[in-house]
């Protein structure tokens, strides 16, 4: 089996505790050797309070876009009741960009695995679903395949480790639609229905999964646990930028030599990623834009890249936000209409069609885009184009509607002349607006 | 009809959830790997099995891009189409694909032998441009990488 991609000398400092260089460290027997599942037995020890806690002094903040911070929306679910309590753990993995999550199922999955139970344990939960995307067949076997193992070491299941607690983890399998990543349609996919969104409130921690109390985390998220669990809450919030600590796998895309993803403290300058992680700009191109964190992030202009770093903080400042840490890269070359183009595409296709705004806006959205893309718009459709957008972003049930929004509206922000151009009534004398 | 084997799979889900409707996805999952596609006459059977109505069960199928409701072609191409693949020539590998087999994406070739599609991101962004073959990805692809993967097409 492959690794994955080595640490290259020249960048920031940092020893992969995600996804470690260890040879087979998918295999039981490896994963225990070096001191796996020791973190569950550590947490087995503490009340469920103390975990949480524990996890509340880490900062740690969820990895699946919204950088939640994890321990307080564990201290959310209700402590007492006799109604069964849910965690389902999010490997949607579709946003766009976004490639991170697969890693994990094929180079760590026992540390999913343990963080999932130290979750449970943590939340009282006696029953997990880890839902991974249809698409993921190879890497759903590759979990299974771990599940298994976990479940015949007597790690998952009744009385772990002589602890006398019991909890179940399942892997549920998607089935094509980008809409299933967000939380409660993830629910709604698992409860064997469409996967519409619901509204909110109630929020999934009093009414989830079934009616019950559920808490939905991304799989990178669960994977930080065993390591805050077993180095330390202060150790974990020491690494990187200090509101949003920890180890980050940063998935690189488009115009970089050596693409892929790597781990790293949070807060790596971009322009480090992209020269020094990376291996820079093939044909030592300039960087026209990015796209810091998949596709539904604001996308930022080559040169106003000097300072930005990979943190919620630094890339808010900068006008966008750190999503799935899935950073796309842009050449001086790029034709940026064509990329708005097909992610608008991207968007109307997987509209699940609920809310007005979204499902008519993402339509025509990407109408209108066609259009700048063939040389056909007239210069008012790039303020109809602003306005639609406007009209769909903060006008839905979910967040899709604002991903579909958000780089659209950004783009013509950055590079309105581009859109200019690419009408057939601009004025030739006239000056083309920055 | 589901074969023994996953009748006997079907008993052991519905310990894994707490309502039949739940393992909605899970049994046309099985029925799709049986018979290549969802029949109709597939998802009576499912609400049949699950308790629920047909019109339950049709509702997810053609909610979910991955079931099929026709048989698809013995090999089903898809091409990632998406910002990170295009940025990497995925326009390139789609339209060799179509000279290649004769057809245009979305359509099977007449000896029912490959359908081409193009798809949205399937998480291999930075191994692009990208391509499926039901699970197996091919990544880093190249037109002669392309070549070769259609010779060994049996
Ligand atoms: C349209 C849409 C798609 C989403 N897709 C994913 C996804 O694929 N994986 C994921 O972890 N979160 C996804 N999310 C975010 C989830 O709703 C949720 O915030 C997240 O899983 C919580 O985990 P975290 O707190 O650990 O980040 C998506 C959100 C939206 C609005
Ligand atoms: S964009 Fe093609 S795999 Fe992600």
């Amino acid at each position: 089996m492959m690794l994955p991609p080595s640490h290259p000398d020249q960048a920031t400092k940092w020893e992969n505790v995600i996804l470690p260089p260890t040879k087979d460290l998918h295999k039981i027997d490896v994963y225990r050797q070096g001191g796996g599942y020791g973190a569950l037995k550590k947490a087995l020890a503490m009340k469920p309070e103390e975990v949480i806690e524990e996890v509340k002094r880490s900062n740690l903040r969820g990895r699946g876009g919204a950088c939640f911070p994890t321990g307080l929306k564990w201290s959310f679910m209700p402590k007492a009741g006799t109604k069964a309590k849910y965690l389902c753990v999010n490997g949607d993995e579709s946003e766009p960009g976004t490639f991170k999550d697969r890693q994990i199922f094929e180079f760590n999955p026992h540390l999913l695995i343990e963080g999932t139970l130290i979750a449970c344990w943590a939340m009282g939960i006696t029953a997990a679903y880890i839902y991974i995307r249809g698409e993921y067949g190879k890497w759903i076997r590759m979990l299974e395949r771990a599940l298994e193992d976990a479940y015949s070491n007597r790690l998952v299941g009744e009385n772990i480790l002589d602890s006398g607690f019991t909890t179940q983890i399942y892997i549920h399998k998607g089935a094509g639609a980008y809409i299933c990543g967000e939380e409660s349609s993830l629910m709604n996919s698992i409860e064997g229905d469409r996967g519409y969104p619901r509204v909110k409130p109630p929020f999934p921690a009093q009414v989830g999964l079934w009616g019950c109390p559920t808490t939905i985390n991304n799989v990178e998220t669960i994977a930080n646990v065993p390591v805050i669990i077993e180095r330390g809450a202060a150790w974990y919030a020491g690494v990187g930028s200090p509101k949003h600590p920890g180890p980050l796998l940063v998935g690189v895309s488009g115009h970089v030599n050596q693409p892929g993803v790597y781990e790293m403290p949070t807060g790596v300058p971009l322009l480090e990623i992209i020269h020094k992680w990376s291996g820079g700009v093939p044909g030592h191109k300039g960087i026209k834009a990015v796209i810091p964190g998949g596709s539904s992030t604001m996308v930022l202009r080559g040169e106003a890249l000097e300072g930005v770093r990979m943190d919620a903080d630094s890339l808010k400042a900068a006008g966008s936000s750190v999503g799935t840490a899935g950073l796309i890269v842009m050449d001086e070359d790029t034709d940026l209409i064509a990329v708005i183009t097909r992610i608008a595409k991207f968007y109307y296709h997987e509209s699940c069609g609920q809310c007005t705004p979204c499902r008519e806006g993402t339509g025509w959205l990407w109408k209108l885009l066609t259009r700048f893309e063939a040389g056909e718009a007239r210069m008012s459709d790039v303020a109809l184009l602003m306005d639609v957008a406007n009209n769909i972003e903060g006008n839905t049930i979910c967040a899709l509607g604002d991903a579909a929004a958000w780089p659209v509206q950004s783009m013509l922000r950055q590079f309105r002349d581009e859109f200019e151009r690419r009408t057939v009534d601009r004025p030739d004398d006239a000056p083309v607006s920055a | 009809m589901l074969n023994e084997n996953n009748l006997k799979r079907v008993e052991e889900l519905k310990r894994r959830y707490p309502t039949t409707q739940a393992l909605t996805l899970p049994v046309l999952w099985m029925v799709q790997e049986q018979e290549g596609y969802v029949s109709e006459a597939s998802m009576q059977e499912v609400a049949e099995l699950l308790n629920v109505t047909f019109a339950h069960v049709l509702g997810v199928v053609t909610f979910y891009t991955m079931f099929h409701t026709k048989p698809v072609g013995r090999h089903h191409i898809e091409v990632c189409t998406n910002v990170s693949c295009m940025l990497r020539g995925s326009e390139k590998i789609m339209s060799h694909l179509e000279h290649r087999l004769g057809v245009k994406c979305g359509e099977t070739t007449p000896d029912k032998k490959v359908t081409l599609n193009e798809t949205e991101c399937l998480g291999a962004c930075g191994y692009a441009p990208m391509l499926a073959i039901g699970e197996a990805y091919h990544e880093h692809l190249t037109p002669d990488k392309v070549d070769r993967l259609l010779e060994g097409l049996s």
